[in-house]
């Protein structure tokens, strides 16, 4: 058991481990660097040597990564290009936004989606089932930016019930946001939403047809008792890794909704940062984001691996 | 008895023609199928039936309502917003038409090849696939963009790159539930050679699988496209897209809704038929789509 | 209470088919269950017998539904009664023993759980007492340390323990009584006859009723007083379990018979050909009409009813008074033979095969992975054309050995050598192509084996263009001959493997592995995915094969009674290690090891007559022990300390009959001669 998360822990290690040398591999194969971006049409002879000079950049790749490697491992993420501030304290209000439009999203939406799928699939077929599941479709295949801009126009502009803008700044406290993040929050929870619940509908009805649910019905267990006791610890134990997949997969959405209703977060800073080239500013983000995505898994892997017997004993007997 | 008495003519065609069949006979494929056709058709035929000229601005209309010479009134630049509907998809269809094949291709002959080597190579691979994967689409795309510029060359080539690495993990799973089979083995026993084991016994198996796939890359690359368009980092202007006009047209929503409403409309129907159509693609492959996660 | 404790009238059950129409699973079942008595419900996969028996319960598949008839239960139609009504019933006093429990018990609960649970919805215990009355059950279903039980999840327990878990679970509402859905399928040999064993105690001392399903007659034959055949949906034949097993009127019941290997006859079983009509394809006549040897016209226009004979019997055949004539034993063909000694076609020479390999946690961790082979020390010498039979029990590691030869599966030590004395390379990427194909392997599930995405000619043709280069109308010629060879027609070549029977698939198996035209063949399992009447045609077909093209070879089978029917020397393993070597006829006359012993005397013949000794326990054994003798644990003739220690040397008695045991051939027949003396005494 310590062996495999010992195991688990290491293949994260080594994942964010590759993604920082793709990203810095990545941003080194641009043409151009933060020197050029900052300096703009000045960008030529002693001025860019300068330049160059002071950030370090005329040193060997090899060793540059070494130094970023090592300086972020320590939470040191580096200095913008252009303003001369450092990233870490850039970024820190950012990630607290972008981490709170997640959380609350999450809060709803993962509720909400065990329980529509566990209602549908257990009337598989029937009207609710057709119901919810062709509305799930729609929200989960409309782009985020379109359902963003209809819910704005409904509720903001026809409606006039919520704001359909954040003018919030970033480095405002928490409960501010409040209700600027309950449309971005919606559009969120809609498409995590409706992920979810699909593959926690088909988990229940693989589930629902299973030997052992045959057995109990036959045992004579009261229907519901066998819905709690004996079905859903068994469908839902699967889903927790595809249900972190997903998580981690829409944070990539996240960046839309952020500049949509243009909420101080991780993604808005992300889209200036590459629209200005501040490579060293995406070079922080990307990895703090890859580090999120495998800490995502890395928690649904952990959780599925107490959670389950199988699997517990399974490595209890091989460790 | 009478299970076997009429043997097929040609075996691979009756299939594909049942599995149409099947497709068809569920109201969400046939909604799904009659949407993408559509789509499809129109996207081929629009430039000879559209009714004005996507560009010709008219400063003396701005932003009227729908009309009759106006079914869908005009833009902020007094352009026919009808006309750019019927034209805004036919960028995104042409690419992401081309980069779907190409993305199901590689990634699905590199997991393939992966799913039956098995072994150490398989495991760096996969780190390396989980590398790409941790980093959001839109950061990936972005900085490629930004770098060589928005036209269809850069755009093919960079969305059929990232959009096949996830076809990668879903071919190299599917192919660890053939390698494990025994006709896998009778073919490793009679000493057949690689090539000849992925094109004979592991392609034929894992290609429903690939086709589902290639259904949904397709959906999330469009996805893409027009979100890329809408920050304002896909099709330049004056060229018509969907996703750029809901971005401009978002200015105005509040007093001219219209110009959001069609583009909105066309965008979704192409996107939900797609989805539509692979669901029941899936459904009559016997495949459960929706116990995968969309990475 | 009067009437039989569960009556079924008249009942049919069918679903609603592709083309909208209803076909019938169940069609007219009449069935009585007394109080207390054991019936048998025998058919083959399909005949619609689990059924039946969850049609009992008032329970039908999902997609099933009655369409007309009742079942009643103590009097009460099952079907009329409410939700709650039948909660009460099932698993109360109806229980059910499901056919795989390691699938029916809920694998996120403990088993000491699910037990309270059943005890909870349905004993007449107080809840303070519920966990002391779950270990009492575990212990009375002779799971040995009961209380640890309890705490364990289903995929801790071993498949033996599994099913008494469940026969534990069934009891907890004290049922009048128990429905047995295949119980044993799937277990070992030993383990099979301990559980029947148990059932019949729990039966007898309780006063149970036993509903008992299963295609396993000879399971039948030891727990049933009647017995029901099945065949396509109806009831063909129902009598005492002597009528039916020693007299059977039915021309089925009789075909069945004649189709069961068994290991008292060294002839092979008769097949049973066709197979049986797909649910709603019986036409209006009998549905066995296709494949019985004394249809007449009159058999294809009007179906026979049930009749009731004074026997006691009850067959619907129009002529039940002809079947006699039909044979009801092997009198199959006489298996073909060596004669003389033949040169080497296969050596094995100490080979050890481990499955584990050492990871890279494990050198981290400085384990020693290594640890004890799963196969040690086999050395054995096939003689060209020559059949040796492997057998054993799970994990005796037969199969294991297969992989090896066929390259599949690289030795850890030892070497394989062909006629000429030439090595194999270990990996089957390393071989010669002649060696490639002078080998072939047939496995055990045709399902498995053949691509369900090429049509039998692609199949075919991929060992005739691999190893003979052969194509266009060459190909196609030679394809449909090696078709003519297994049996099955040309039209074969367009078809998909999904498009066949079970047979016929594994024909096509046996076929692309003969397309090679190999010096020897490897069976994996090659019959234990068929139905008998299938398995004996499949038996035929192969010592065919070996009569006609001097084939060599190696079957490795489960079933005692099978390898016993094609082998010419059989080989006896247990843990990976051998037991006992020898000409068949010397080992099945007289087992000497006391593996060989145990194991032959747990197996189950179709005739109320015998009965197995059990000799030993059935613990299921993990690994093999580090040292001594891999039958240590579980020997009843155990010497002591000689036996944990030393590796058993090779004792060897007449013709090549030899045993790995620190006992000599000679005083293990003498001490099997006092053991069945005393026994009579």
């Amino acid at each position: 058991m310590l062996a495999m998360l010992l195991r688990r822990l290491f293949l994260g290690l080594v994942t964010v481990w590759i993604v920082s040398m793709i990203i810095f591999a990545g941003v080194e194969m641009l043409p151009g660097d933060s020197c050029t971006a900052f300096l703009e049409r000045e960008a030529q002879g002693k001025l860019l040597e300068n330049c160059r000079e002071a950030q370090g950049l005329n040193r060997p790749a090899a060793e540059r990564y070494f130094d970023w490697a090592t300086s972020a491992a320590r939470g040191d993420l580096g200095i913008s290009a252009n303003g001369e501030k450092s990233i870490a304290e850039l970024v820190g209000d950012r990630l607290g936004n972008s981490l709170l439009l997640a959380a609350c999203s999450l809060a709803l939406g993962v509720p909400l989606a065990i329980f529509l799928g566990v209602v549908t699939g257990l009337w598989r077929d029937r009207p609710v089932d057709l119901a919810v599941s062709t509305l799930a479709i729609f929200a989960m295949t409309i782009p985020e930016f379109v359902s963003a801009t209809v819910l704005i126009l409904i509720f903001s502009v026809w409606l006039g019930w919520l704001p359909g803008i954040v003018l919030t700044s970033a480095s405002a406290p928490a409960s501010e946001f409040f209700p600027e993040i309950i449309l971005p929050v919606l559009v969120l929870t809609m498409v995590m939403t409706a992920h979810i619940l699909r593959m926690v509908r088909s988990s229940v009805i693989e589930v629902m047809v299973g030997d052992y649910i045959q057995m109990a019905t036959l045992k004579g267990v009261p229907y519901w008792r066998i819905v709690f006791r004996h079905a859903l610890p068994n469908a839902l134990l699967p889903a927790i890794n595809v249900v972190a997949l997903t998580i981690a997969w829409l944070l990539g959405g996240v960046v839309v909704i952020e500049v949509v209703f243009n909420y101080p977060g991780l993604g808005r800073m992300m889209i200036d940062a590459i629209s200005d080239r501040d490579l060293p500013v995406v070079q922080a983000i990307a990895l703090i984001v890859a580090t999120v995505y495998v800490c995502v898994n890395l928690s649904a892997d952990i959780l599925t691996m107490f959670a389950n017997p199988r699997l517990r004993t399974l490595h209890m007997r091989r460790g | 008895m009478t299970v076997t008495s009429a043997p097929p003519q040609n075996t691979r065609l009756m299939r594909t023609l049942s599995v149409l069949r099947d497709v068809v006979s569920r109201p969400s494929g046939a909604i799904g199928l009659f949407l993408v056709v559509f789509h499809v058709v129109l996207a081929l035929v629009s430039p000879w039936i559209v009714p004005y000229d996507y560009k010709a601005m008219n400063s003396a209309m701005m932003l009227t309502g729908p009309e009759a010479t106006h079914w869908l009134g005009t833009d902020h630049l007094g352009r026919d917003v009808f006309t750019r509907v019927l034209l805004g998809g036919r960028e995104a269809l042409l690419v992401t038409g081309i980069a779907t094949p190409i993305a199901v291709t590689w990634g699905g002959f590199v997991g393939i090849l992966f799913g039956l080597i098995g072994g150490r190579i398989d495991e760096v691979l996969m780190r390396v696939v989980d590398a790409f994967l941790s980093l959001p689409w839109i950061l990936k795309m972005l900085v490629l963009i930004v770098t060589f510029g928005t036209g269809v060359e850069v755009l093919i080539p960079t969305l059929a790159f990232f959009y096949g690495i996830p076809v990668i993990r879903i071919a190299r799973a599917a192919t660890h539930d053939v390698v494990a089979r025994d006709f896998v083995s009778a073919a490793r026993a009679r000493g057949h050679s690689r090539m000849t084991i992925i094109r004979h016994e592991l392609l034929p198996n894992v290609l429903d699988t690939l086709m589902v796939e290639g259904a949904m890359r397709w959906s999330w690359m469009l996805l893409a496209f027009s979100s890329l368009s809408f920050l304002g980092f896909g099709v330049s202007p004056p060229t018509p897209d969907w996703g750029l006009m809901i971005a401009d047209a978002r200015g105005f929503m509040s007093f001219a809704p219209w110009g959001v409403l069609g583009p909105v409309i066309a965008l979704s129907s192409l996107i939900i038929g797609i989805n539509l159509t692979a669901d029941a693609l899936a459904k009559a492959l016997g495949i459960d789509r929706a116990q995968k996660a969309p990475v | 209470m009067t009437g039989p404790l569960i009556d079924i009238r008249d009942i049919s059950v069918g679903f609603t088919g592709k083309s909208g129409a209803t076909l019938p699973v169940l069609r007219n079942i009449d069935l009585k269950v007394n109080a207390g008595e054991s019936i048998g419900i025998v058919g083959e996969s399909g005949s619609g017998k689990s059924t039946l028996a969850l049609a009992a319960m008032g329970y039908l598949k999902r997609g099933l539904r009655l369409m007309e008839g009742s079942v009643a239960f103590q009097g009460q139609d099952m079907f009329a009664r409410t939700r709650t009504e039948l909660e009460q019933i099932r698993g109360g006093e109806l229980a059910l023993i499901p056919q795989n429990s390691g699938q029916s018990l809920t694998p996120t609960l403990r088993i000491g759980a699910q037990l309270v649970e059943a005890l909870r919805l349905h004993a007449d215990v107080p809840e303070a007492q519920y966990s002391a009355k779950a270990i009492e059950l575990l212990g009375q279903v002779r799971l040995p340390d009961p209380a640890a039980i309890m705490t364990r999840f289903p995929h801790e327990l071993s498949g033996g323990q599994q099913q008494r878990a469940a026969i534990a679970m069934a009891l907890a509402g004290e049922p009048t009584a128990l429905l047995l859905d295949e119980p044993t399928t799937g277990l070992d040999v030993t383990t099979q006859a301990h559980i029947l064993e148990l059932l019949r105690d729990i039966a007898r001392d309780r006063g149970m009723a036993m509903v008992y399903v299963s295609h396993d007659l000879g399971a039948i034959a030891r727990v049933c007083d009647r017995v029901v055949v099945m065949y396509a949906g109806e009831v063909v034949l129902e009598g005492s379990t002597r009528q039916v097993l020693k007299t059977p009127i039915h021309p089925y019941a009789r075909g069945l018979l004649a189709s069961i290997p068994r290991l008292s006859d060294p002839r092979l079983p008769v097949a049973l050909d066709g197979r049986p009509p797909a649910p709603g394809g019986a036409g209006q006549g009998c549905s066995f009409v296709d494949r019985c040897a004394l249809a007449q016209d009159g058999c294809r226009t009007s179906r026979p009813d049930l009749e009731r004979l004074p026997s006691g019997e009850a067959v619907r055949c129009f002529h039940y008074q002809e079947a006699h004539q039909l044979s009801l034993t092997g009198s199959g063909a006489i298996p073909a033979s060596l004669d003389g000694a033949s040169p080497s076609a296969l050596h094995l020479d100490d080979l050890a095969i481990s499955y584990r390999r050492p990871g890279l946690f494990d050198k981290v961790l400085g384990r020693d992975s290594a640890g004890v082979p799963t196969v040690n020390g086999i050395e054995i010498t096939v003689a060209k054309g020559e059949t040796l039979g492997l057998v054993g029990e799970s994990g005796s590691g037969k199969s294991t050995i297969l992989k090896a030869i066929a390259g599949l599966l690289p030795p850890s030590g030892g070497k394989i050598t062909v006629a000429g004395g030439q090595a194999l390379a270990p990996e089957v990427e390393h071989r010669s192509p002649d060696h490639l194909r002078k080998i072939q392997l047939i496995f055990q599930n045709p399902d498995d084996s053949l691509n369900p995405r090429q049509t039998i000619a692609q199949i075919l043709e991929q060992p005739l263009k691999l190893y003979f280069g052969l194509t266009g109308d060459a190909l196609h010629q030679r394809s449909a001959d090696i078709l003519d060879r297994v049996r099955l027609g040309a039209h074969y070549l367009d078809r998909l493997p999904s498009q066949l029977s079970g047979g016929e698939k594994q024909r096509v198996a046996i076929a692309r592995a003969f397309a090679a035209e190999p010096d020897l063949v490897l069976c994996d399992e090659v019959t234990s995915a068929l139905d008998v009447s299938v398995q004996a045609a499949v038996l035929d077909l192969l010592n065919d094969l070996k009569a006609t093209q001097g084939t060599t070879y190696v079957f490795v089978s489960h079933d005692l009674a099978v390898v016993r029917a094609l082998s010419d020397r059989v080989a006896v393993l247990y843990q990976g290690r051998l037991c006992e070597l020898g000409p068949s006829a010397d080992v099945y006359a007289m087992p000497s090891h006391p593996y060989t012993e145990v194991l032959l005397g747990a197996v189950l013949e179709p005739d109320p007559d015998t009965a197995p000794t059990l000799s030993a326990d059935d613990v299921v054994e993990l690994s093999p022990p580090a040292q001594g003798c891999p039958f240590q644990r579980r020997c009843p003739r155990k010497i002591g300390r000689i036996c944990d220690t030393d590796t058993p040397p090779w004792q060897h008695g007449t013709q090549g009959h030899a045993i790995k045991c620190h006992h000599s051939i000679a005083d293990l027949a003498t001490a099997q001669a006092e053991g069945a003396a005393g026994q009579r005494a």
